[in-house]
């Protein structure tokens, strides 16, 4: 059903370039997401998880197939839709694209900041409470410079969660960090994600995180092949 | 209200992305300083100068002027018979005139006994000239021929007159090779055509230039019984006398010399090329940090629009960073330009002053300035697209 499901796509294709430089990406992708379900998408480089993951957060436009989002079809959607749909979609880069100029707390704030009918003052509170969770109580004020790796990738997720999404999308979450932390985050995004019931599709190279997922999909030359 | 905005408020981006960047901030608030006092300076000495030009005329006890249809301006006065000055005492409404010869003689500085051109104003010492209340008593002392009032506004080239008088000294120099002493000082002011001033009586005066035709003069002032009309007394002056002569209203007449330098010279040109220089100084200044700054922010942008921020909430981030650039380099700008007025009102004792509608006029260039540079600058964040950061 399209209003169960977090994610529903329907023979999607997607091309970049023009003319005889045209190349297909996406084959005529279909696949579903529950509510609460953590999916990991793996994948050789260039076979266009990014493409997909770009495709769901609302990123781009659909030039074929239907790819319908926490109950919005996104085919010929209007930019006001895509914007709307992003407020509830939690998004986490593989550099954790922090905004250099505000605190650890500032930062996780402008996810709060998303949500309507809470004063800034308990829009703050909830920031701080984000990164108790992901262990941060004591870095509130520090520019995201002055953190490890480890710790911007918390506030990262801090952030994506303030704005209390129902799907979080994560490309190669752990990429620039070390194996321990790297096991850390993606445990944690996982027992946050659940506590909120929210729908997780993380795209992953690292072999060594794929027992998180509750479902495991694999991706070769644009299409979904059966997992080995 | 008020309560709902504060509660609404969101984190302050723009104000964070101006100042955790002390470096850029400081470089474009200089730039916008530097704009601010260079249209400051320009506007200033443009209205001063003008100001300056009429410094005499604005201290006239007169209601009505009569000049000559030839005169051009204080540098170019011609003369015209007295007697249409006396004609014009047939005109009911007429209280009183004073008859004025204008013209420039030589001054001798004399310490340095140099010459120097100075404006020399003859009038009967019974006749009211300047507004001035003390100025009536002065005037009695102008009754003994060689005579004269100096300025003591004047340029110090003219020498230390104000100083050897107050000591108590007698001042004795020659104007136009006769010899005169100073009675009093007066306080008028320099102007463009004149570095200085000095009063004296009309005979007096005509003894210092012998060549002055006895019956004429350079001004007619006019003055008025009180509650008439001074425009519509004009146009019948206008109309009553020949048209050798020229009746223009105290107002008028200091337009009229206003526009002589507006118009008639570069300096209004000049002055305003150089605050329009200072204004497009400033404009590339504010855009070149504007789009920098957006250029260097463009994946934090993009990630904001990722987030579900609209567009327009970052073309407004811009926007009020721009009006916080405005506000925060004009308040030094200001001060800095009151602080240049007085070094130039002591330096050159041109009335050179911030009134408010310069400080005001500035203040919107200025805003104007940053927030077309913002505009400008917006234009890249078009390129901010949230696809590319994955």
């Amino acid at each position: 059903m399209t209003e169960d499901s977090a994610v529903e796509i329907n023979g999607l294709s997607h091309w970049f370039g023009i003319g005889h430089m045209r190349r297909k990406v996406l084959h005529s992708i279909s696949m579903n997401i529950q509510p609460g379900e953590v999916v990991l998408l793996t994948g050789p480089s260039g076979c266009g998880k990014t493409t997909l993951l770009t495709l769901i957060g609302a990123l781009r436009h659909i030039q074929e197939g239907d790819l319908v989002v926490l109950g919005n079809q996104l085919r010929n959607s209007s930019r006001k839709t895509r914007q709307r749909l992003r407020k509830q979609i939690g998004m986490i880069f593989q550099g954790h694209n922090l905004l250099r100029c505000l605190t650890a707390e500032q930062n996780v704030q402008m996810g709060a900041d998303l949500l309507n009918g809470y004063s800034y003052r308990s829009r703050r509170d909830q920031a701080r409470e984000w990164l108790r969770e992901v262990g941060l109580s004591d870095q509130l004020h520090k520019l995201p410079n002055d953190l490890s790796g480890g710790q911007k990738q918390r506030v990262a997720i801090a952030r994506a969660l303030a704005a209390r999404p129902k799907l979080l999308l994560a490309d190669e979450p752990t990429a620039a960090l070390d194996s321990v932390t790297g096991r850390e985050i993606v445990s944690l995004l996982k027992r946050l994600a659940l506590e909120q019931s929210c729908a997780v599709l993380m795209v992953t190279h690292d072999q060594r995180i794929l027992d998180v997922a509750d479902r495991l999909l694999k991706m070769e030359d644009g299409s979904i092949v059966p997992h080995d | 209200m008020r309560i709902r905005f504060i509660e609404s408020r969101r984190i302050p981006l723009s104000w964070l992305l101006l100042t955790r960047q002390p470096l850029r901030l400081f470089v474009a608030l200089a730039g916008i300083c530097f704009a601010g006092i260079l249209m400051f300076m320009q506007l200033g000495f443009r209205d001063g100068l003008f100001d300056a030009s009429v410094t005499v005329h604005k201290s006239f006890d007169a209601d009505l002027v009569l000049v000559s249809p030839r005169s051009m301006s204080s540098i170019a006065m011609s003369g015209f018979p007295r007697r249409r000055l006396i004609q014009s005492m047939a005109h009911d409404q007429v209280d009183g005139i004073t008859p004025v010869n204008w013209n420039f003689l030589l001054w001798r500085n004399p310490k340095t006994l140099v010459t120097r051109s100075i404006l020399a104003l003859g009038f009967e010492p019974n006749d009211p000239l300047l507004i001035n209340k003390d100025f009536n008593k002065k005037s009695q002392l102008l009754k003994i021929q060689g005579r004269v009032l100096f300025d003591t506004l004047s340029r110090k080239e003219f020498g230390p007159i104000e100083d050897w008088f107050l000591k108590g000294r007698s001042v004795e120099t020659e104007v136009a090779g006769k010899r005169i002493r100073v009675a009093e000082l007066v306080s008028l002011g320099p102007s463009f055509g004149a570095d200085g001033n000095i009063i004296t009586s009309r005979e007096t005066f005509l003894k210092l230039l012998p060549s002055n035709p006895k019956g004429s003069i350079e001004i007619g002032l006019i003055r008025l019984k009180d509650n008439s009309d001074v425009n519509k007394v004009a146009l019948s002056l206008t109309k009553s006398l020949p048209n050798d002569v020229t009746v223009l209203t105290l107002n008028d007449f200091i337009e009229f010399e206003k526009n002589y330098w507006k118009n008639s010279t570069s300096i209004g040109f000049i002055f305003t090329l150089g605050a329009a220089m200072g204004f497009v100084v400033g404009c590339v200044i504010v855009y070149q940090i504007l789009y920098s700054d957006v250029s260097d922010h463009l994946p934090e942008y993009a990630t904001l629009l990722a987030m579900g921020y609209k567009l327009k909430d970052l073309l407004a981030v811009v926007a009020r960073e721009g009006l916080f650039l405005s506000i925060l380099g004009y308040l030094p700008a200001y001060l800095t330009g009151q602080c240049l007025y007085a070094l130039v009102r002591t330096s050159t004792k041109l009335p050179v002053a911030m009134n408010s509608e310069r400080a005001l006029l500035v203040f919107s260039l200025i805003l104007f300035m940053c927030m077309a540079s913002a505009s400008l600058a917006m234009k890249r964040l078009v390129d901010a697209d949230p696809a590319e950061i994955f």
